[in-house]
């Protein structure tokens, strides 16, 4: 965990809005993404939650470089790879994989599973000679959980899971160093989920793979995950490892989140308290001034309207030294008692 | 990192089989009935969409029945002189609309002309204006539409307005205006014309399908592994836009045949001493009465080539979608 693999630099991301059809003119712009930051270290796994909407699938996006950011810097172990094109972009994609959200849609249903794994070999010659493909693609199924002799199957003949190990395999191909995993089991029934979760973190060992796991489910996040950023209406509120954010949150919207996380155990669930916000959350189009959380905060003061909160550890807090004082964008940070957070 | 792949921690496959079977058992109960049939061992070699349509229609007896009727249609439109002996302007004004006679089966039209030779030698005309027609709308228009749909933006929005324009235009009309100028006797112009006007409704259906196909992840998939735009469009776009395409092209065909038909019943598709169905069939509907047999031979003719094309439209359709399998 010494040196950061990905460093993603004030990301940004804004979507016009135009009006009219020939002359078109800009009226706006939808900031689904306002300044991100984060490292990712190699072997490690960075979780991304949050609300629909909250701008999480666009920094996966922006990452594959599936979309062009409007500004910002993602450094690839050093290299800045925002305003690659061409060979270059080629090249660093064998480097950064994905796994998308619905294996349904995701994989090609007139191509068969050995032409869906074996794409990547015709697309980067280089990564394995012809001949050898074949015994590629059957390794891969193997790597998986798959029989390799379902090689020339279609899609549709596979349930969810298998098709999602589909594309884990499909990600793998190219021996990529980081993943990043779009909700890759927010479309699974729970008993499938935890067998795909279970893969991905042996496959994690196996290959010393970092990804970037996008959910919002916290407690699937929580398992998976080394640290987690929890982002609100396009910027990161807190980060920390698994126990900061999930023991000792400090933002009151990591505290609302994990208060309406469900928990199995009836008895502890009538001591808890649950935090209902009130509200929407507002349109990304018109972001409320200062502190973006202050709408619907309990805690919101005058200050929070002028100055925008800046991800940082708490200056209040950091005397501590305890697992309270890491980054949360809060002018008022603080410990909470979540008597029963994440089961 | 390759070497880890070359040895994938020393499971067995019996293992991994195991695994997978303990894994997704219950997931695997259904398909594994359904796809028994085509369970594969390890030393089947890959295929391919495109061989396993065809490893599909040559088992489906639709195929088989359109395929033989349009392989026959195809024959006699090349050598009509296989099957008929005579010669279709070779008319006798005696024997004007006699009934069937000893070597003339279909009996004789208006003219005293043999029902059968001409029917034989209509095949041509129909059948060259309906393929060629219908391959040059249907090129021209999911290129046209294709790229419209892939590109977007003022491509888009130029090609969309175009084919408007030519989309307003009445198509009897426009045969008219267009077709009387024309000298030319062969069957040539009317194919331009009817690719000319036909194009826009093949763009508009591949423009949405592309767009339709365009939007699935899959793509996106292969834009993160580096796929550039021919591959994604060659490999995973068309292939999931051409049913819609395929479909109202084999409907089109039957137009088209049709439409010349329709066009030289007006007198300016195509001209004598060109024979066609159409020309026959739109001179024998004034004796429908009188000798019937004129009309039926030709109109059966007609019937039979577009039900023909459609049926091995609709056989192609269901091959290159597997989940019908």
């Amino acid at each position: 965990m010494a040196e950061a693999i990905l460093q993603v630099r004030d990301l940004v991301k804004y979507f016009p809005l135009t009006r009219g059809i020939v002359f078109k003119k800009q009226i706006g712009a939808v900031k689904a993404v306002d300044g991100v930051d984060f490292d990712l270290f190699q072997g490690e796994t960075l979780g991304i939650v949050g609300e629909s909407g909250c701008g999480k699938s666009t920094v996966a996006k922006l990452l594959m470089r599936l979309e062009e950011p409007t500004a910002g810097r993602i450094l690839l172990k050093g290299e800045d790879i925002t305003r690659l094109s061409g060979k270059a972009l080629k090249a660093v994609r064998r480097n950064i994989q994905m796994v998308f959200q619905d294996p349904y849609t995701s994989l090609n249903p007139r191509m068969t599973v050995g032409d869906i794994i074996g794409e990547p070999f015709e697309i980067h010659p280089e990564a394995a000679p012809k001949g050898e493909r074949r015994r590629r693609v059957q390794e891969l199924l193997d790597v998986v959980g798959l029989n390799p002799e379902y090689i020339n199957r279609y899609p549709h003949q596979f349930s969810g899971g298998q098709r999602q190990r589909i594309g884990i395999a499909r990600g793998l191909a190219l021996n990529p160093e980081i993943i990043i995993c779009d909700e890759p089991v927010s479309a699974l029934d729970v008993s499938i989920q935890a067998q795909v979760i279970n893969l991905m973190t042996r496959l994690q060992k196996e290959f010393n793979l970092s990804y970037i796991f996008i959910a919002h489910d916290l407690s699937i996040v929580r398992h998976i995950s080394d640290r987690v950023a929890v982002m609100y209406l396009g910027k990161i509120v807190e980060t920390g490892d698994e126990e900061q954010i999930y023991e000792h949150p400090t933002h009151p919207y990591t505290q609302a989140l994990l208060s309406a996380v469900p928990v199995p155990d009836p008895s502890r669930r009538e001591g808890r308290e649950r935090i209902i916000l009130a509200g929407d959350v507002p349109s990304p189009a018109d972001i409320p001034s200062g502190c973006r959380f202050r709408t619907r905060c309990w805690k919101a003061q005058e200050r929070c309207v002028v100055e925008v909160p800046l991800l940082a550890v708490p200056p209040h807090l950091r005397e501590s030294g305890g697992p309270a004082a890491h980054d949360s964008a809060c002018h008022f940070a603080a410990e909470r008692d979540c008597a029963a957070t994440a089961g | 990192m390759p070497e880890q792949l070359d040895q994938p921690n020393g499971r067995t496959s019996t293992e991994a089989v195991g695994q997978a079977g303990a894994g997704g058992a219950m997931e695997f109960a259904a398909t594994e009935a359904a796809s028994i049939g085509q369970a594969t061992g390890p030393s089947a070699r890959a295929r391919s969409l495109w061989s396993d349509a065809w490893h599909d229609l040559r088992r489906n007896p639709i195929f088989i029945v359109s395929a033989l009727l349009i392989l026959f249609l195809v024959l006699i439109a090349i050598w009509p002189q296989l099957i008929a002996t005579g010669n279709p302007l070779a008319c006798d004004i005696n024997m004007s609309q006699l009934g069937p006679a000893p070597g003339h089966p279909f009996g004789f039209d208006t003219q005293g002309c043999d029902v059968y030779t001409r029917t034989v030698y209509g095949a041509r005309a129909s059948v060259t204006v309906g393929v060629c027609a219908t391959a040059g709308a249907a090129l021209l228009g999911s290129i046209l539409g294709g790229f419209a749909g892939f590109f977007g933006g003022w491509w888009d929005a130029l090609l969309s307005r175009i084919s408007d324009i030519f989309f307003g235009i009445p198509i009897i009309l426009g045969g008219l205006v267009f077709l009387s100028v024309v000298t030319n006797t062969t069957v040539w112009p009317v194919v331009g014309f009817i690719v000319l006007l036909g194009w826009p409704q093949i763009a508009r259906i591949a423009r949405g399908a592309v767009i339709t196909a365009k939007q699935n992840d899959y793509v996106q998939a292969a834009r993160a592994l580096g796929a550039g735009p021919t591959r994604m469009l060659l490999r995973h776009i068309a292939p999931n836009a051409v049913a819609p395409v395929i479909v109202v092209a084999t409907i089109a065909l039957g137009t088209y045949i049709s439409l010349e038909a329709t066009l030289s019943f007006l007198g300016v598709g195509l001209k004598p001493p060109t024979v066609s169905w159409g020309i026959d069939i739109s001179s024998a509907s004034t004796q429908i009465r009188d000798a019937p047999h004129m009309l039926l031979w030709p109109a059966a003719a007609l019937s039979v080539t577009v039900l023909a094309f459609i049926m091995l439209g609709d056989a192609v359709r269901d091959a290159l979608d597997p989940k019908l399998r």
